[in-house]
């Protein structure tokens, strides 16, 4: 039988790369080798996932040193002569083997407005959007984020500067800004205008290479840096 | 964690090296380039001079070195604005082969034009 030499990463930050053997069968998911390893080897290896068919965005990981979505990613993909080499995602603090905090993640999106501000209650009529509508082709291009970390964790900016709101929170608040329903638009862009909004990105492209939902947040960013122009321009920012 | 090198190894970062590493080397130049300049003003036969004594092999291959330098930036800067300031379309691979291209060609031309 074929084994798969699998080195993960245990511990914290100043933790280290242990080695297991596992089993290598057919159509086998990474996320299904950390599993076998959990369940088979070391019932203290600690990780996360929830749906396993890439919904929730909980299982992101560094495989072979790229950041992916480990329950769609095959090892026969990614395994290099049978190796496959494990650590949590980069740019997020490790509470544990291959789990990250994910906590400044998230109030990152806080930060750069990623909510809906309405602008009509239950009693109004619906809002009534053209699908086919510039704006909401444009907001429906970056809807589909599960917020799994991967591009943020692909982002260098993210790791130069720790308060850039990287790209996950500036896709989400261009998704906003092409909202119509949403009443915050001036506060949204004050957000991501600063050194640590939009302006900080280097297209690199990282983020829309690695993202596993092939969303582009760099379309999001360049899209953002334009209406922050825009506005500056007619001084309304 | 830091993340891993190979994590960019893709043509968007490649194309932020050469950018980068190319403004570094023509800031680097700018000042040798005044410098040189600035001999005009002590009269033409100081700057012919130095024009002479620049006026060698090493220098030629230099200054094409310099020309690749400038096309790759002016080429990468370009492509870097057509990519946030046009409306997005995916064409970022598209924009780094022609701005390639463009420097290649710059470069060849130079070449050409040198022997």
């Amino acid at each position: 039988m074929t084994t798969l030499q699998v080195s993960v990463w245990r511990g914290d930050e100043a933790g280290a790369l242990q080695t297991f053997e596992v089993p290598r069968w057919p159509s086998q998911t990474v996320l299904d080798v950390v599993t076998a390893i959990q369940r088979d080897m070391d019932p203290t290896l600690a990780y996360r996932f929830a749906c396993r068919v890439g919904m929730c965005g909980s299982c992101a990981m560094t495989v072979n040193g790229v950041a992916r979505w480990t329950c769609r990613t095959h090892v026969a993909k990614v395994a290099r002569d049978n190796r496959l080499e494990l650590k949590p995602l980069a740019n997020l603090p490790v509470i544990r083997d291959l789990v990250t905090d994910m906590r400044e993640f998230f109030a990152k999106w806080t930060r750069a407005q990623g909510r809906l501000t309405p602008t009509r209650t239950r009693a109004d009529d619906f809002a009534r959007i053209a699908p086919d509508a510039p704006a909401r082709a444009a907001a429906n291009a970056g809807i589909e984020c599960i917020g799994c970390g991967v591009c943020y964790a692909s982002c260098d900016v993210v790791g130069w500067r720790p308060d850039y709101l990287g790209p996950a929170a500036l896709n989400r608040a261009w998704t906003l800004v092409n909202d119509a329903r949403d009443g915050a638009q001036q506060e949204r862009l004050r957000a991501v205008a600063g050194d640590a909004g939009c302006q900080s990105c280097h297209t690199h492209v990282s983020c829309t290479e690695r993202c596993p939902k092939q969303i582009s947040p760099t379309a999001g960013i360049a899209g953002l840096k334009r209406a922050v122009a825009k506005a500056a321009w007619k001084g309304t920012l | 964690m830091k993340s891993a090198f190979r994590s960019r190894a893709h043509p968007g970062f490649w194309a932020f090296i050469v950018h980068r590493v190319s403004g570094l080397l023509l800031a680097l130049f700018l000042p040798l380039h005044f410098w040189l300049l600035s001999q005009a003003l002590h009269g033409p036969a100081a700057l012919d001079g130095i024009l002479r004594w620049v006026d060698r092999p090493a220098f030629k291959l230099a200054e094409w070195g310099l020309v690749v330098l400038l096309a790759a930036h002016l080429a990468g800067g370009v492509r870097v604005l057509m990519l946030e300031f046009l409306p997005w379309r995916n064409w970022q691979k598209a924009l780094l082969a022609v701005a390639a291209g463009c420097t290649i060609a710059a470069g060849a031309a130079f070449a050409l034009n040198l022997v």
